[in-house]
């Protein structure tokens, strides 16, 4: 523990050195470059030995937790009370410590890829290979719903085919770091790969038939009238400042979501201790067809964030739901809503509007069917 | 006299900025005008991809996020 306060305490001297130049100092530009890599050393040893730390007590938290339900309180393992409060202690420290962790990773890499680059990469892009790459670059490239517009007009003016820039619009927002880490961390990590490869599939898959019908003509007309212009201010990305916005996103996605994710869990263990498995079984289970529409039918105007679909989810499977049927449910939320067709609106008209709903939520019915079929 | 157009169609983030700058320039005694820019007409010509975004007498300063009132100091120096 020593070592790391020792760490700790030597970096706001490190940040504050470089400040003798006052207007430079945040893009470092006029910094010596010796000192810029003895910068970017010192944050890469501290990262290592966070990592460990970081892996030392995360390693430790079921020991903790079952300390403190079993000996320290002496509830019993077999009384529901007992096996929901071990679940809520475990689990929270555990999805927390997990998303710190992701999405500071995430933070970093996004700082490689800005909206501007995935631009560049997709434009002019030929169909089946733009969509692909655009459904990838979805998951990477830093993006918030409220940017939708602006981006997808960014996008086609620059000659990002239609299609290809919806593969990217369904991407985004569906496959994201805190819905994969909450899959993780809960239900294990095929779940997670199940539904990040369907989420990129359904991506590619709806993006490729909106461009196949081309339906340019239902662009609202002034978006192409919109005149390209290439945004451009001076950023230069060293370690440092890569770190700096991964500690920047961990502050800003934690800082919003860790109130939705104990709540989650707190539900989650309720259920855990309480309610009994196969509850749901007969009406959301294999043998239910219909509720893998009916889910979607419910999901698709309703929007929330993917930590706030976790308690649902966490709910729904742990019953006896069906796995096709909650991941079409949670997709449906996550990727379509209601407030969000009326953003699209300002530039999309109804028709466009009406397919790209009709297109993705045919995709995600497919998913659900195909997964109650298979497993 | 400064002006500064703070671009977003209004969500949490382009509140948040609004208010660092307007912080920011107070701290320094810069004179100053905010104006925001809702209109996603407005925002695409611009360019920006990711708002918010900061414009600085019609320059582009920033994009895509908030930074903290003593980067922005630095920015309305710069």
């Amino acid at each position: 523990m020593e070592s790391i306060e020792k760490t700790t305490n030597s970096l706001p001297i490190a940040t504050n050195k470089p400040c003798e130049c006052v207007a430079d100092c945040a893009a470092n530009l006029s910094l010596p470059k010796e000192h810029q890599t003895s910068r970017t050393f010192r944050f890469f040893s501290l990262l290592a030995v966070a990592i460990a730390v970081w892996w030392f007590i995360y390693r430790q938290l079921e020991a903790i937790a079952n300390w403190l339900v079993f000996t320290m309180l002496r509830l019993d393992a077999h009384t529901a009370f007992g096996s929901a409060s071990q679940f809520f202690l475990y689990e929270t420290p555990k999805v927390l410590m997990l998303l710190t962790l992701v999405v500071f990773g995430v933070g970093i890499l996004r700082s490689f890829f800005t909206p501007e680059r995935t631009r560049r990469v997709l434009e002019g892009k030929r169909e089946i290979t733009g969509n692909a790459l655009a459904a990838l670059l979805g998951v990477v490239t830093p993006f918030c719903s409220c940017s939708a517009v602006p981006l997808f007009i960014g996008f086609v003016t620059s000659g990002v085919p239609l299609g290809v820039t919806f593969s990217f619009l369904i991407s985004a927002p569906m496959i994201n770091e805190v819905a994969l880490v909450l899959l993780f961390g809960l239900f294990g990590w095929h779940i997670a790969v199940i539904y990040a490869g369907m989420g990129l599939i359904i991506a590619f898959l709806s993006g490729w038939m909106i461009g196949r019908f081309k339906m340019e003509k239902h662009v609202e007309p002034w978006v192409y009238a919109t005149p390209v212009k290439a945004t451009s201010v001076a950023k230069i990305q060293g370690w440092p400042e890569r770190f700096h916005s991964g500690a920047e996103a961990v502050r800003e996605i934690v800082g919003k979501v860790w109130l939705f994710v104990i709540f989650g869990i707190a539900v989650g263990a309720g259920i855990h201790g309480y309610v009994p498995e196969h509850f749901l079984a007969h009406i959301m289970g294999k043998g239910a067809w219909w509720s893998v529409p009916v889910a979607i039918l419910v999901g698709v105007p309703m929007y929330a964030n993917a930590a706030g679909m976790i308690p649902i989810v966490q709910a729904l499977l742990g019953k006896g739901a069906a796995l096709g049927t909650v991941l079409a449910f949670m997709m449906s939320v996550i990727a379509l809503s209601f407030p969000e067709t009326i953003i699209l609106r300002k530039v999309l008209r109804p028709r466009l509007i009406a397919t790209f709903v009709g297109v993705v939520s045919t995709g995600i019915l497919i998913v659900g069917f195909l997964f109650n079929w298979l497993m | 006299m400064q002006n500064f157009q703070i671009l977003g169609s209004g969500c949490a983030n382009c509140k948040k900025l609004t208010q660092n700058v307007a912080t920011a320039a107070e701290q320094l005694g810069i004179p100053y005008t905010i104006e925001k820019v809702t209109d996603i007409e407005a925002i695409a010509r611009s360019g920006v991809m990711k708002t918010p975004a900061l414009l600085v007498n019609g320059d582009l300063k920033l994009y895509g996020r908030v930074p903290g009132i003593e980067e922005l100091k630095k920015i309305l120096v710069s």
